[in-house]
């Protein structure tokens, strides 16, 4: 369990001042221009030490990412996006270090934007997080105003202007080119690559989008040292991370632990445990959404980071853990993911604007019994057809679940079927 | 040169191309739906996918540049079963009405379907329908048909420049939309059926009018402005059903004007199909013995002739019209029925130096007198193109007008251009700047009694500025008829002591012409024409027709071989598509028969034997599709401009001739897009 001095979000449920005097009390801002002075070298050395991967979902080495932005900027200005559309079902990590810890992320993006040579970080806040755009507002104005930021943030002469931007509410917003694209006030749709937003981002600038936990925790890295985050958890799984815990449990909460920490002792330590005990579990999506739900059986030993989920198959994604339990019809549960992947699609390419509405209205006959057993090997069969086809990974999220589901649960889908069949013989 | 290895050929090709162009240089088909040479890549129809090695997906080849050492597999099983897995996913929500669909046998996706999709469906729930959508009088809509490959969107933002198309909506929900229920104000809106994929978006005027397997395609040029465009002209039977674009990507690339692809039905309305004389004041059909027995009289009982040619006549007509002027020994001739004071002195005085394609080099540009969206809007496409590649400062001496790419308009002012040419208005150094500046004079400067002094004006800004380097000639002059160069290169301009246009009408008003020969000319003041007696040659019922003595029905663009120059000085031939309606001839045949009843019979009897002389007498007429250099020497004049704004040289793109105004459909987008429908009320018409 993680010890309490290796926290780093210490104001995480909102029980103390969110705001700079507050945050300043927690560290924060705490001699940010010795770390500012560091360089960019440094800085980006140190975050790839720490092994910290992105915690929007993919995982990817964040310290990596940073490195591929051009060293000499050839006139361009570079950019800071930061990611804060959270909108994958069962996630809230971010919302609670916008209006909670608004500070280590404005810290973060001062820092990260040294690291990538930017001097422009936007914050693309999701429209339904009003009162996490409003904190994050007041935070920002608070740091202007001292100074933090600014023409002269810190007092380095290092000029960083932060702005944040409210969205629309579109889930697809959330992809990074997506995003950017919005930003831009176009229609949100992401974006082909190459080229890649290290080369050609925002206004076709070198940009580097990160999540906001990635930037939040930046600033401890650089204080603590890369190797201190990069002890916890296990090699290439390194660091503190914040899980969300909803569904069937006793106590759903948002928490921060290590990383690569059982999935059974983090329900039953944090969450109270599955209502009715942990036999009574029936499945568990361990990553947000898109990725595929585990049966109880790998629930038992499976811990919670990237390469052990991705070893059975599922993923960390967002380390939003869903759990359902044995009362959960589970073949509706994935339908309704499916009406979201359809409703969310942006329409731009084949495979995702046709095939979303396919599973769906599938799933739809499926969750009612309403379809024949050969139909199930059709279904799978669409969801590969979708999966990897697609300008963006949401064709790939949303044929997972369903993938997860038939892969695991196929006897729940056969019985509904024959249950209804059944029950047509017995009316016929 | 990256070197690449695609379904084990090693190939070398230029750097910049994208994997699926490379394929194509090696033979190798790529299906695709959304990707288009001319157009921004989307990469949304996911067609094109192939598997890259070392690639953790497969990539859509369209949008993925070359680089040295990919391995590329287009026929592997995992890529038919891709290109399966799409072609599916395209045709769920597809109607698959293809029996009544206009797009049939020319439609990619039932051609892609054979090639690649598989013998059934799967797809057992609904299917979706979408709302059509109006988009003027042009485009006609299916949307539920529509496959969301945006070409016509990136066409009409990028190409056509007018941002009125776009999606709304997301997922299965998208649909392509003009948003507001509005026809889509581009004079080259008719592209978007041609680069349709499907058949959402067809021709309006051309619904269930015919199938393609049905129709005969001549390859010719099109007259509706003098740009020249290539088009294929499809007929079937005696009926021309539709024009489209051909490629030439030194005039037209592969786009075509509405007017030059809509007009056609003028061509069955309004015709002249028989000889017509005007006995005691009305216009009786006779045989063409009488008629040309009538014209003959006519001229034998007065004294005085001229000649008048049209915008569409064919360079050959014009060359026999000129050699039967001579026989009559008459000055009397002119081929600018409009006035433009161009034609005297050095060739390049009335060409489009800098050629069309030479646009995309140029690094200035000043309009002077001229709208090209509206006067030719192909090329204005071209200068759009070169607008969005950046640093093209454009500017214009012209009445102000949307041109779809950023000018500064500096006014109607002609003083304005005498400041340039002095060289004192600050858009002089923009072009002494400028490495290859060009200007464009359009017929609003020519067309007025000061247009010999503008065009003087305009000469002065090209020595005075720069456009006359090694190499480079940017001085341009941007006629609006087809027929304009070629005449003007046969020479039909006032011989010693003859009389231009305005001259003559003036002297027919007068009584000093006794006879009057238009020859296709409609657009002059037939009031000015007093009691002349006028012979009409043309292939329309228009002004011309309604104010002759005479009438000889000639043959239309479609209907005739001939020999155009265009803007640039390029030579093309026209290819007759179908016959002439009735009894109507060609028009060099018709001229030959007259001068036989004049007693000047002219030294040719075929078609070919008037080519012969025609070259003869003007050599670059015989090298087909080569522009010509002209020599800069003097033109224009000098003095002082009259003092009053330059105005537009048309003021409606959609009826600028005989075919166009006869035509129901410019009918129809003169009225949506001028406002003619504006203020009707509910008891009009």
């Amino acid at each position: 369990m993680l010890k309490d001095q290796d926290r780093i979000f210490t104001n995480i449920y909102g029980l103390h001042d969110a705001f700079l005097e507050g945050a300043r009390a927690r560290g924060d801002w705490d001699n940010t221009k010795d770390l500012v002075a560091k360089g960019r070298e440094t800085i980006i050395d140190q975050v790839k030490a720490s092994g910290l991967r992105g915690r929007g979902g993919a995982g990817f080495g964040t310290g990596m990412k940073w490195s591929f932005m051009p060293k000499d900027s050839s006139g361009r200005p570079h950019y800071l996006v930061i990611n804060a559309d959270e909108g994958e079902p069962g996630t809230c990590k971010d919302r609670e270090i916008l209006r909670h810890e608004p500070h280590k992320l404005i810290e973060g993006a001062l820092l990260a934007s040294v690291g990538i040579g930017a001097h422009a970080a936007y914050c693309y806040v999701r429209g339904e997080f009003y009162h996490e755009a409003m904190a994050l507002q007041r935070a920002v104005d608070e740091c202007y105003a001292a100074g933090l930021i600014g023409p002269d943030a810190c007092g380095t002469g290092y000029a960083f202007d932060f702005y944040v931007h409210r969205g629309a509410g579109a889930y697809i917003c959330g992809e990074e080119s997506a995003l950017i694209e919005s930003l831009e006030g176009r229609k949100g749709q992401p974006r082909l690559k190459p080229p890649f937003p290290a080369n050609v981002g925002l206004y076709g600038c070198p940009t580097t989008v990160n999540n906001v936990e990635s930037i939040a925790v930046v600033p401890a890295i650089l204080r603590r040292g890369g190797a201190w985050f990069a002890g916890l958890g296990r090699p290439n799984n390194t660091g503190v991370k914040l899980f969300n815990i909803s569904g069937h449990v006793n106590n759903p909460c948002t928490v921060e632990e290590e990383m690569s920490i059982p999935l059974k002792e983090l329900i039953e330590k944090h969450a109270g445990g599955v209502t009715g005990g942990w036999d009574n579990l029936l499945a568990i999506i361990p990553g947000g959404s898109s990725v595929p739900a585990l049966p109880k059986s790998i629930c038992d030993t499976v811990l919670m980071d990237f390469d052990s989920l991705k070893d059975v198959r599922s993923g960390l994604g967002t380390a939003a853990i869903i759990v359902m339990d044995k009362s959960t019809d589970i073949v509706r549960a994935i339908t309704r993911l499916s009406a979201f992947y359809k409703h969310e699609s942006c329409g731009q390419c084949t495979p995702c604007r046709e095939g979303t509405g396919w599973l769906y209205r599938v799933m739809e006959r499926m969750s009612e019994g309403r379809a024949t057993i050969e139909e199930i090997d059709l279904l799978e069969e669409v969801t590969r057809q979708i999966e990897g086809h697609t300008i963006c990974a949401l064709g790939d999220a949303a044929a997972w679940p369903i993938q997860g589901l038939i892969r695991h649960f196929r006897p729940a889908i056969e019985e509904k079927i024959a249950a209804r069949q059944k029950s047509a013989e017995r009316a016929a | 040169m990256p070197k690449l290895t695609i379904d084990g050929n090693e190939v070398e090709v230029e750097a910049g191309l994208t994997v699926l162009q490379a394929c194509e240089q090696i033979g190798i088909e790529i299906p695709r739906f959304c990707f288009h040479e001319r157009l921004s890549i989307a990469g949304n129809c996911r067609m094109c996918l192939v598997e890259m090695e070392r690639a953790p997906k497969p990539v859509a080849s369209c949008a993925m540049p070359v680089a040295d050492g990919m391995v590329i597999h287009t026929d592997s099983e995992a890529v038919r079963k891709m290109r399966k897995g799409v072609m599916e996913f395209l045709l769920i929500n597809h109607p698959l009405d293809c029996p009544i669909c206009d797009q049939g046998g020319e439609c990619d996706l039932q051609d892609q379907a054979m090639g690649y999709g598989m013998d059934r469906g799967r797809y057992l729930e609904n299917k979706r329908a979408v709302k059509d959508k109006y988009m003027g009088p042009l485009v006609r809509t299916i949307m539920t048909r529509c496959i969301h490959c945006t070409r016509c969107v990136r066409f009409i933002t990028d190409v056509a420049g007018v941002p009125e198309l776009g999606a709304t909506g997301r997922g299965e929900h998208m649909e392509i939309t003009t948003y507001v229920e509005k026809a889509l104000s581009s004079e080259l809106s008719g592209n978007i059926i041609d680069l349709c994929p499907v058949g959402a978006l067809t021709s309006a005027p051309y619904a269930f009018n015919a199938r393609p397997w049905e129709l005969q395609k001549t390859e010719s040029v099109d007259v509706m402005d003098a740009v020249g465009c290539n088009i294929r002209v499809d007929a079937r039977g005696t009926e021309v059903m539709r024009v489209l674009p051909r490629l030439n990507e030194d005039v037209n690339e592969e786009w075509l004007g509405d007017k030059s692809r809509f007009s056609i039905d003028g061509l069955k309305r309004q015709r002249l199909d028989r000889p017509y004389v005007r006995r005691d004041g009305r216009l009786t059909p006779s045989t063409w013995a009488e008629a040309l027995q009538a014209v003959k009289a006519g001229l034998a009982e007065r004294s005085g002739v001229a000649a008048i040619v049209g915008d569409q006549a064919e360079a050959e007509s014009v060359f026999a019209l000129k050699g039967l002027m001579d026989a009559l020994g008459s000055p009397h001739r002119d081929c600018r029925q409009d006035g433009a004071q161009v034609g005297h002195g050095s060739r390049a005085g009335y060409l489009f130096n800098s050629t069309i394609a030479g646009i995309e080099t140029a690094d200035a540009l000043l309009l002077v007198g001229t709208n090209p969206r509206v006067e030719a809007p192909v090329l204005n496409a071209r200068i759009r193109k070169r607008a969005l590649r950046g640093r093209f400062p454009v500017a214009a001496v012209a009445p102000a007008a949307n041109r779809t790419y950023r000018c500064e308009e500096l006014g109607a002012d002609t003083g304005t251009l005498k400041a340039i040419a002095e060289g004192h208005h600050p858009f002089a150094q923009v072009l002494r700047d400028a490495a290859r500046p060009m200007l464009i004079i359009g017929n609003g400067a020519l067309a007025r009694p000061d247009g010999a002094v503008l065009l003087g004006l305009a000469r002065r800004i090209a020595e005075g500025t720069g456009m006359l380097v090694d190499g480079w000639n940017g001085f341009n002059v941007l006629h609006t008829a087809a027929s304009r160069v070629g005449a003007l290169d046969l020479g039909f301009l006032p011989g010693e002591g003859g009389r231009d246009t305005a001259g003559i009408l003036d002297g027919a008003a007068s009584g000093e012409i006794g006879t009057v020969f238009l020859l296709a000319a409609d657009e002059i003041d037939m009031g000015r024409l007093g009691g002349a007696f006028v012979v009409y040659q043309g292939h329309h019922g228009d002004a011309g027709a309604a104010r002759a003595d005479v009438i000889l029905p000639g043959a239309a663009y479609t209907e005739k071989d001939g020999t155009y120059v265009n803007t640039e000085g390029r030579v093309q031939l026209a290819r007759r598509a179908i016959f002439p309606p009735g009894e109507a001839r060609e028009d060099w045949r018709i001229l030959r028969a007259l001068s036989e009843y004049l007693g000047h019979k002219l030294p040719y009897n075929d078609l070919d034997g008037l080519r012969a002389a025609m070259v003869a007498a003007v050599p670059h007429l015989g090298r087909v599709d080569a522009v010509a250099h002209a020599d800069w020497g003097g033109f224009g004049a000098d003095g002082e401009p009259d003092g009053a704004p330059l105005a537009d040289a048309i003021e409606n793109y959609y009826m600028t001739d005989p075919i166009s105004r006869a035509s129901v459909t410019m009918a129809q987008c003169t009225e949506a897009f001028l406002g003619a429908a504006e203020g009707k009320t509910g008891t009009d018409g």
